[in-house]
């Protein structure tokens, strides 16, 4: 599939994030988000995502046929959508048949991050690496062409980065996509990198100054 | 499709059974509420088993609204909810998967416990069976209600009161239906198959509007 962003803004509480970004992914491309803390990163991943509805600007996806973009993407962000009081096993198997495209079996992709022992152990028992670990074999569960990370190794130590480093480039090596948040090398050497920057301050409106949400 | 609403219906249920279950919480609150009313009433049998019908009812309403914030709320938290965002299938479909396990551990209960708690206020086995009947039939309809407003207020941190005041206005026809079904099966002028029939109208009504509402909230809440 191919990604197109154009001339995208974000606004949240009123407030203007980012305005005016734009950027191509080929099959096989990565992206590297950065930028400052709040300078919204998560929030183009979650836009992407379909949770947020973009300020201005558009989002669009070539060669998914039918599916919507919501569909053909991975999210794996610093809320893991892990149930703590399941299993490892019984999570993967949960986002397996909701999200469709079985690839991997959940023992296996547990296998491929390091974790053969923990698939019986409710998540709850689990450190946060650990966690992060099922998160990101959810990415080997089921098949889709577009991976956004949020800071994917946070609490993932050097051996898992380094397996993570792998599944990427096996994943664009096969023609898939990641966008990644981060404020470090992830061995996305060949990628590109997006800055956001801060936006103007003058950038704000009038009637923006009211606060619109967050008063309960 | 079927294999993720399957998916999700287990899973729901798996929860409810494994984290010491909101099902269990609200069928205490129900016995609470059944078991407190004779003692501030006094033993008045007669009166008792006059009213029982709808103090079990009123009971039901109250017990629905426990736990009924964390429907969708304990998603959000840990991003279970951006995960159903990009399901296979259509986030109405979640819904409905989620508020028939959370109606299967609640209300369900409530229905099928209501002819023992119902010798609590001295009703006849003919209202016994009259108000587990009509608690089958309405319960539903309060799930479904509940879950419009479990929606709206999933991303706000202990929005349980603020659920409670928007969902009971939308919940009292319900009780009125059911309580005057539970009454005309005790004799009285209207038939006991007219309020039953709105009541099962009331139901229906609620599975439709109240998925698509609930899922549109969803969408919506950012």
């Amino acid at each position: 599939m191919r990604l197109i962003v154009e001339n995208l803004a974000c606004r949240r509480s009123g407030r203007r994030i980012f305005s005016g970004l734009s950027f191509t992914l080929e099959p096989g491309e990565g992206l590297m988000v950065t930028g400052r803390n709040g300078a919204g990163k998560s929030s183009l991943l979650t836009m992407l995502a379909g949770r947020l509805k973009p300020d201005a600007g558009t989002i669009r996806a070539e060669g998914i046929g039918e599916a919507t973009l919501p569909e053909c993407l991975h999210v794996i962000g610093h809320r893991d959508g892990l149930k703590s009081a399941l299993t490892a096993t019984e999570n993967l198997e949960f986002a397996r048949d909701l999200l469709g495209h079985p690839a991997a079996s959940p023992q296996a992709a547990l296998d491929a991050m390091g974790l053969p022992h923990v698939a019986r152990l409710p998540v709850g028992y689990l450190s946060a690496g650990q966690r992060r670990r099922v998160a990101l074999a959810r990415l080997l569960v089921c098949r889709r062409p577009l991976w956004l990370l949020d800071e994917p190794t946070a609490a993932l130590d050097l051996a898992s980065q380094g397996v993570l480093a792998g599944l990427m480039g096996r994943h664009r090596a096969e023609g898939g996509l990641v966008i990644a948040a981060t404020h470090q090398a992830l061995g996305l050497e060949d990628a590109r990198e997006l800055r956001i920057a801060a936006a103007a301050v003058d950038d704000r409106c009038e009637e923006d100054t009211f606060e619109t949400e967050n008063w309960l | 499709m079927i294999r993720a609403f399957s998916a999700l219906l287990a899973r729901d249920l798996k929860l409810a059974a494994r984290v010491g279950g909101s099902g269990a919480l609200s069928l205490v609150f129900f016995l609470m509420i059944v078991v407190l009313v004779p003692f501030a009433l006094g033993p008045d049998l007669n009166l008792l088993s006059r009213i029982g019908p709808a103090i079990l009812w009123l009971s039901a309403v109250l017990a629905t609204l426990i736990g009924l914030d964390r429907l969708f709320q304990s998603d959000e938290e840990d991003g279970s909810l951006d995960l159903m965002t990009g399901a296979a299938v259509p986030l109405e479909v979640v819904v409905l998967a989620k508020v028939l396990a959370s109606w299967l551990t609640t209300g369900l209960p409530l229905a099928l416990a209501s002819p023992l708690f119902g010798l609590l206020v001295a009703l006849s086995p003919k209202a016994m069976a009259a108000t587990a009947l009509t608690l089958a039939l309405g319960t539903p309809a309060l799930a479904f209600v509940g879950a419009v407003g479990a929606a709206l207020t999933a991303t706000i941190r202990r929005g349980g009161l603020i659920l409670a005041i928007v969902v009971l206005p939308l919940m009292i026809p319900t009780l009125i239906f059911g309580v005057s079904a539970a009454e005309a099966a005790l004799g009285g002028t209207v038939p006991f198959t007219t309020p039953l029939t709105v009541l099962a109208a009331l139901s229906l009504i609620a599975a439709v509007t109240g998925t698509l509402a609930a899922a549109a909230a969803l969408r919506w809440s950012e």
